[in-house]
């Protein structure tokens, strides 16, 4: 590849270049992992402040108080958005997938370096905006992370419909545009930087996984911004496009002519492809740790692949299983519920070969595996009450109950969420050259997973005895009280696997300092970066371009004299 | 390592599937002609996930021991997969899930593709933040116009819904803040939302439906069994939604007859 080497720039030696304002994309990787993981921590604090207000509702929380109603729902509003746009978005694809995407390819950095500094620095300027929200006249919005109009779109409709949910909208706008130069950048990097021998099917998972995202990001993202400024509009300027001609207490809103379901079909164009933005890089974590650790390549490579490539494509068919109840005609839910159970189909494929995978390997069990292991426990559990939901039919009855948290919790929230611990556990070593503590990372291990099955599976059942979602409580409705008792089982659950996150909270910054000295390798594993030193020079690869012989996943190679075959290893190792 | 990764999720598999299966919580009790067909579909998608869950995860726990490091002699098997079984696999889930689906599917229609029927109870549904409103045609069998210029909740009733005297229709329409019905009928519910959307939920009857403003969705459901069902809204509306409840009351045709007619007697 000749066009590399014009992107080539000499490594910068002040703090503000090296550190602050970086154009090398380990340094905007690290940037943006750590963005999300203070956004993780807030997004998490503000669930638990949820969960107390739920079943203690007078309880008084030293310096912020009693929670109200109006405050629960703008907990709700804000602990969604940051977590589906500043963890689940950011920290996959703009955390690991800038860090690693040029090393697994063997590039010395993203195609336009310049173009990644600006994507992350206006995800931070929008990431400061939305924390803004909580610090103005009336608080943040309380219209959900979907923010439906006309709630969203009308000052008046509530105690946080004013500049905070301006606010909220414009920091979206901003992390649009952030998501957008981000994802041209990845996809540009992917098809033209990769080394000599790095055909798209030598390409990790991983790469294929952010390649894919990217390409959901730019078609999604697009949509969500112009339906965002359009939203501006019509909280500001006066037009219609979401408005009805209504009221707000008696009080003509002065609008006309506008649909509130033209603000669902463009929210969901965008959001559905964006639970695609989330896990799949997941999945391509969740395939390369499983593939490493259990000492033998990938079980269906290609049909991986496919898989991946079938999930984006479908993922932008399936917008309308939100909104069977929404007064949409009834004759789309057909078409909508079963492109919805075919997106199914690939999901179970890579199930299949993830189970596949470990069939007569050898495992070793160490921190990122038992992630990706767990990673695979929640996507079954979280996958298979999909099927429910894309019914329209039985959608009638679940449609905005908890069973919908439930299902989208366990595999958009958590399972991802796994997909990013299994990351951090397997790249932490390359990064920053130390191990990070292993008995810690089995406790909060633990901790996670029979955690995170207390909280979300009994969320199941409160759907199915028809707990609507969005109740800041459960004493207003006589069949919901008996429901209590299960809401506070999932409260003390939440606190303790709280709880359980400080641990890898400490672990992670102990380790910075404290950690043992990694080796370049310490997994034994064959992509590109473990080929590098540790943690990676300036340009990746200390001067010289790899080249590659073989695909990503060689272990347990029959003859070849250790158990794995790095990527750059000489092709003669294997007689293919 | 591998034994308590197996033990955990095992234990976890059949704790979740205990609860599923024992109906510790479960759908509260169907009053509705749609209950037993939704009941049913909700059932046979529950055991074949539930059967597809149990295995995976068994699986799971079971590929972990077996298969740790140590239990067995010499390097992993190589092998890159297996592209009959990817086709095989892949083929039946298309089959079960596309099929699951075409199965449910006529029951969505018998609700949501025909209109009402001629002789069902008409009842309009009205939504605001955070009341409900029933509006009944009285013996013309109109809806009177409603203006938004008009509506006054604070005043509540025909005021809230903004009814205009001044059609003739709207003289004898009848607004009440508790739905009642007559069992055995369809009911025709007219949703409509003056503020924001807001969602009508009677989980008895297996009924939801979103009211939108801008749109009067017409929908339909048969109440079976007489008695009082609680109304919720389930769709986030502000601040009031978890209290935004109502009552819908199914009563035998002739206490519909009287109530009717009580209300009807006072118009005059």
């Amino acid at each position: 590849m000749v066009a590399q080497e014009s992107h080539g720039h000499a490594a910068p030696q002040g703090f503000i270049r090296k550190y602050v304002f970086s154009l090398d994309h380990k340094v905007i990787g690290l940037q943006y992992y750590f963005l999300a993981l203070t956004a993780v921590f807030v997004g998490m604090f503000l669930s638990l402040l949820m969960r107390i207000h739920l079943v203690w509702p007078g309880a008084s929380i030293p310096l912020i108080g009693e929670i109200k109603p109006e405050t629960y729902l703008s907990l709700l509003t804000m602990h969604g958005t940051i977590m589906v746009f500043f963890v689940l978005t950011t920290a996959p694809q703009g955390g690991f997938g800038n860090y690693f995407l040029p090393i697994q390819i063997g590039a010395p950095d993203m195609a336009f370096p310049v173009l990644n500094m600006l994507s992350f620095w206006t995800t931070f300027v929008a990431y400061l905006v939305m924390l803004s929200a909580f610090f103005v006249v009336g608080g943040a919005p309380l219209h959900g992370w979907t923010g439906y109009a006309p709630l969203s779109a009308l000052q008046s409709a509530g105690p946080g419909e004013g500049l905070g949910a301006d606010l909220w909208i414009t920091s979206i706008a901003i992390f649009c545009i952030a998501s957008l130069m981000g994802a041209l950048n990845f996809i540009t990097t992917t098809l033209d930087m990769r080394a000599k021998g790095m055909t798209l099917m030598r390409m990790p998972l991983t790469c294929w996984s952010w390649f894919i995202t990217a390409i959901l990001g730019l078609l999604a993202f697009g949509v969500l911004l112009s339906a965002g400024i359009l939203l501006l509009m019509d909280r500001n300027m006066g037009t219609s496009f979401f408005l009805p001609l209504g009221t707000i207490n008696g009080v003509l809103t002065g609008h006309k002519g506008g649909s509130p379901l033209l603000w669902q079909h463009l929210f969901w164009f965008f959001g559905h492809p964006e639970v695609y933005i989330a896990i799949l890089p997941g999945m391509g974590v969740a395939s390369q740790v499983l593939s490493t650790f259990s000492r033998k390549p990938i079980f269906g490579y290609k049909a991986m692949v496919y898989a991946m490539l079938a999930i984006g494509l479908l993922g932008f068919m399936v917008w309308g299983h939100h909104m069977f109840m929404s007064g949409m005609s009834p004759y789309t839910a057909f078409a909508f519920s079963v492109m919805t159970m075919a997106i199914g189909v690939p999901s179970a494929i890579k199930t299949f070969n993830w189970l596949g995978t470990l069939w007569g390997a050898r495992i070793r069990f160490q921190s990122p595996m038992l992630f990706a292991i767990g990673f695979v426990s929640l996507f079954v559990s979280g996958g298979l009450s999909g099927p429910f939901l894309a019914q329209p039919v039985l959608d009638i009855q679940l449609h905005d109950t908890y069973f919908v948290p439930a299902h989208f919790h366990l595999i958009m929230g958590v399972a991802a969420i796994f997909g990013i611990f299994a990351a951090t556990y397997y790249w932490f070593p390359k990064m920053f050259g130390r191990m990070m503590n292993e008995s810690l990372a089995r406790w909060h291990f633990w901790f996670s997973f029979i955690g995170t099955y207390a909280i979300f599976m009994p969320m199941h059942y409160l759907g199915m005895a028809g707990q609507p979602r969005r109740y800041s409580q459960g004493t207003e409705l006589a069949y919901l009280k008996p429901l209590l008792p299960l809401q506070k089982f999932i409260t003390y659950a939440a606190i303790v696997t709280i709880a359980g996150q400080l641990i890898f909270l400490f672990n992670l910054l102990w380790s910075l300092r404290n950690g043992k000295k990694a080796p370049d390798n310490p997994w034994e594993a064959t992509t590109l970066e473990w080929t590098t030193t540790t943690p990676p020079p300036h340009d990746n690869f200390g001067g010289h371009t790899p080249v590659v012989y073989h695909g990503p996943y060689e272990y347990a190679v029959p003859g070849a004299p250790r158990d794995y075959v790095m990527q750059t290893d000489p092709a003669t190792v294997v007689a293919h | 390592m591998g034994l308590l990764l197996l033990c955990v999720i095992w234990l976890i598999t059949i704790a979740s599937t205990y609860f599923f299966v024992a109906k510790t919580w479960w759908l509260p009790t169907g009053a509705s002609a749609a209950a037993a067909a939704i009941d049913h579909q909700f059932a046979v998608t529950f055991v074949i996930m539930g059967v597809i869950f149990v295995a995976a995860q068994m699986a799971l726990g079971y590929l972990v021991f077996k298969y740790r490091d140590g239990a067995n002699p010499g390097r992993a098997g190589y092998s890159h997969g297996n592209t009959t079984l990817e086709v095989v696999w892949t083929t039946l889930t298309v089959i079960l899930f596309v099929g699951l689906n075409l199965i449910g599917e006529p029951i969505w229609a018998s609700e949501r593709w025909r209109p009402a029927v001629d002789d069902a109870t008409k009842v309009e549904v009205t939504a605001m933040q955070f009341a409900w409103y029933f509006r009944y045609t009285g013996p013309d069998g109109k809806f009177g116009a409603t203006r938004p210029e008009l509506e006054d909740p604070s005043s509540g009733g025909e005021a809230a819904l903004g009814l205009d005297p001044k059609d003739p229709a709207s003289k004898d329409d009848i607004v009440t803040g508790i739905m009642e019905v007559p069992v055995n009928r369809e009911v025709e519910v007219i949703l409509r939302a003056h503020d924001v959307i807001h969602s009508f939920f009677v989980p008895q009857m297996r009924f939801k439906q979103d009211a939108v403003p801008g749109l009067a969705i017409h929908m339909h459901f048969t109440p079976t069994e007489t008695g009082s069902y609680e109304i919720a809204c389930a769709e986030l509306c502000g601040l009031g939604h978890y209290k935004m409840h109502g009552i819908l009351k199914v009563v035998t045709q002739s206490e519909y007859d009287q109530w009717i007619t009580a209300h009807e007697a006072d118009k005059q």
